[in-house]
């Protein structure tokens, strides 16, 4: 695409040159961060917003979704946070370490600083890194996902987050909760960072609690787990919202480093949940699992890429999407091997379950393989519930919604447990019943 | 209990018509065999009983217990007391059998206004029943029917049976693929649910299984008609001479 050639901006692409105008004097960041931010909304102002045209966004067009776009949320209020974060508790009673980031900034005050920094975590407000001489490798340091449009949208607007920093071999003991709080309307452009040293364990849930009103919830999840270290990520996309919801995960994996991670969306109007998975040392491995419930006129988009560039690595990729009403699904996976990564292991499986007839998934399962030794398989169904099924329950006695949300709760708790992560379980099962009884 | 009166029904896809014109009447207290051919529609039957929409009834009616039948959701004709065991259990993988077994039964008495089994109550239940058929909890444990052998199929739709404790039980050939200690296990189990306030079809290809349980009365079905109802000596008949001679009157 000619990056020069103008074109004509949406309301929310003004919206969005008018909101850096008014925000980019008080936006974080040395001299090298700004320059950053300005090349980043200069991508946005020559490209717009991602649309359908761009391959990447095919099925889930920003640009046309986004008619127009608030302002930045202001400070937060300590107090709205706490009783949100109470009141929409994503997690039911896990007991667990808490990290609050709230409109945009790290609040320290909320988040359990000290009980962590004894675990051997540290955390770091990613607004007052910015502005120190390592802030630019925190928004360019990550291998992939540079270009992308809902990245570069990110940068632009950074406001802050978190890094979460675990020490070398420390085992964390219990769950950590990354919980983004809205106290007041307006978008969120938030970055955090997790850090595992060499043989760290982290087991991290990513929440959200609050309401941004119209205001696009923009985060990105930069995780770097080096040799030996593991990381499972449960991240909840969950809430009735018309914000568009943007999430990106860039991952980079050492030697026998092992990541998992699933994705749980529902609810949301429109949800682009995409990841970047990068091997960068051998016998590594990602299990990168989703669970999609979309209903209405939502649109919920998984997108993952992964790149085999060593030779020796697993990869695993399991989503699950239901849908209803006239709710598009859309999956994109895309498993990259390269000429030298041999005996790499990729599976990848798609799966839809269509719970109306105007429901539409996009199911694009894809691998792109250059080494000759490897072992790859895909797969993707998309289908109805199966009327045998359904009637054998109801013979039994079990009235339709109720056979309907067993079978639905069947067919997507393959995917959560496998996943595995046992104290979580019941909280997802939760919401898929709560989902279906809306539906 | 049950009133089939010149009940006919087609394929709801190509309009084929399977049943022709049955009647039949089954009082409490009673057991009914129905015997016939491959293909008379005998499954189709006690599938348009069960409420499987597959079929379309053009005729007749059916009345269960004085309602009509035919205009009861499949789930509030089982509240109503009706079970069929079915010729081919299906198997669906990611519902626990524990957890379907007291959704059903929980399902069946909230229809009925009783209240829901307590935990304790619903195990005791569920171990007895088990025990009973020979049911390990092992299976249990396993998604519903997933990777059951055809007889533990079988076995494990008894034992939904008898948890349920329907009125009008309809067995569809639950004696085939039994092995000779399963099939004596299953009768016993069936025997044990026989009594004045429940009825049963069974459905079968064999004399064998009416040894263990001895009906009161014998139906041939052929080309979707009872071409001949007599009692148990008409399948010993059946056993010796074969169809051959009621086809005929049906053709
Ligand atoms: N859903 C269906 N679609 C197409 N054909 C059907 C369907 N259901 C039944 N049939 C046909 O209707 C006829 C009766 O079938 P049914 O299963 O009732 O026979 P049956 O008496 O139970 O036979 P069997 O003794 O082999 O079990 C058969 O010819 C069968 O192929
Ligand atoms: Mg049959």
């Amino acid at each position: 695409m000619n990056a020069s050639a103008p074109i004509k901006h949406t309301q929310a692409e003004s919206d969005l040159l008018e909101r850096f105008d008014r925000a980019k004097d008080g936006l974080a960041g040395s001299v090298a961060v700004k320059a950053l931010r300005d090349a980043a909304l200069g991508q946005i102002r020559d490209r717009g917003l991602p649309h359908r045209r761009v391959e990447e966004y095919k099925y889930s067009d920003l640009r046309a979704y986004m008619k127009s776009a608030a302002p930045l949320a202001g400070a937060a209020d300590e107090a709205e946070a706490t009783s949100l974060i109470e009141t929409q508790d994503g997690f039911g009673d896990i007991d667990r370490y808490r990290i609050v980031v709230a409109n945009g900034s790290f609040l320290a005050g909320l988040s359990d600083v000290e009980a962590l920094a004894s675990e051997g975590v540290t955390l770091t407000s990613v607004a007052e890194a910015l502005a120190g001489e390592t802030g630019t490798q925190l928004v360019a340091s990550p291998k992939s996902g540079l270009t992308d449009g809902v990245v570069a949208l990110n940068t632009a607007f950074l406001q802050g987050g978190v890094v979460i920093t675990v020490k070398s071999g420390v085992e964390v003991s219990k769950p950590v909760e990354l919980v983004q709080v809205a106290t007041a309307k307006g978008a969120q452009a938030v970055r955090n960072r997790v850090e595992l040293g060499e043989g760290a364990k982290l087991r991290l849930l990513e929440t959200f609690a609050g309401d941004t009103g119209e205001g696009e919830l923009n985060t990105v999840f930069d995780y770097d787990i080096a040799d030996k270290a593991a990381l499972a990520a449960t991240r909840l996309i969950v809430g009735k919202t018309d914000a568009a919801q943007l999430f990106t995960t860039i991952a980079t994996l050492g030697a026998e480093a092992e990541l998992k991670s699933l994705g749980f969306i529902a609810g949301p109007q429109f949800t682009r949940n995409q990841q970047f998975i990068n091997f960068t040392g051998e016998n590594s491995e990602a299990k990168i699992y989703g669970v999609t419930m979309a209903g209405g006129k939502s649109l919920a988009d998984q997108t993952l890429i992964v790149d085999h560039v060593v030779p020796n690595c697993n990869s695993r990729e399991f989503f699950k999407t239901v849908l209803d009403g006239e709710a598009k699904g859309v999956y994109q996976g895309r498993i990259n091997v390269a000429q030298h990564a041999q005996k790499t292991d990729g599976e990848m499986m798609t799966q839809a379950l269509l719970l109306s007839e105007d429901a539409e998934m996009a199911n694009k399962p894809e691998l792109e393989i250059f080494a000759d030794d490897v072992l790859c398989a895909h797969g993707a169904t998309s289908g109805q519930i199966d009327e045998d099924l359904l009637f054998y329950l109801r013979a039994r006695g079990i009235p339709e919604d109720e056979a309907k949300t067993l079978l639905v709760l069947a067919f997507l708790s393959e995917a959560i447990e496998e996943y595995g992560e046992d104290d979580v379980t019941e909280g997802l099962e939760a919401r898929v019943r709560d989902w279906l009884a809306d539906h | 209990m049950l009133e089939i009166k010149n009940l006919h029904a087609r394929i709801a896809e190509d309009e084929t018509e399977i049943l022709r014109g049955i009647d039949l009447t089954i009082n409490a207290g009673e057991v009914h065999a129905i015997m016939g051919p491959n293909g008379s529609g005998k499954s189709t039957l006690s599938y348009i009983l069960a409420g499987k929409d597959d079929y379309e009834v053009t005729e007749g009616e059916i009345l269960f217990n004085g309602e009509n039948l035919l205009e009861m959701e499949p789930d509030e004709r089982a509240a109503a007391g009706l079970f069929l065991a079915f010729q081919y259990p299906i198997e669906i993988p990611g519902v626990a059998t524990m957890e379907f077994l007291k959704t059903a039964m929980n399902a069946q008495r909230k229809a009925r206004g009783e209240d829901t089994l307590s935990i304790p109550d619903f195990m005791k239940r569920v171990k007895e029943a088990a025990g009973h058929l020979n049911v390990s909890m092992d299976m249990l444990k396993r998604p519903l029917n997933v990777g059951f052998s055809g007889g533990e199929k079988k076995r494990a739709e008894i034992l939904q049976m008898s948890l349920l404790e329907p009125k009008l039980c309809v067995l569809d050939e639950t004696d085939s693929g039994l092995d000779i200690d399963a099939l004596k296990i299953v009768s016993e189990g069936v025997n044990k649910l026989r009594g004045p306030d429940r009825a049963m079809v069974v459905i079968t290809h064999y004399q064998r299984l009416l040894d263990h349980i001895v009906p009161d009365v014998v139906h041939v079905l052929s080309k979707g008609r009872i071409v001949k109802t007599g009692d148990k000596d008409l399948a010993l008949e059946l056993e010796k001479n074969g169809y051959a001679d009621y086809i005929d009157t049906a053709a």
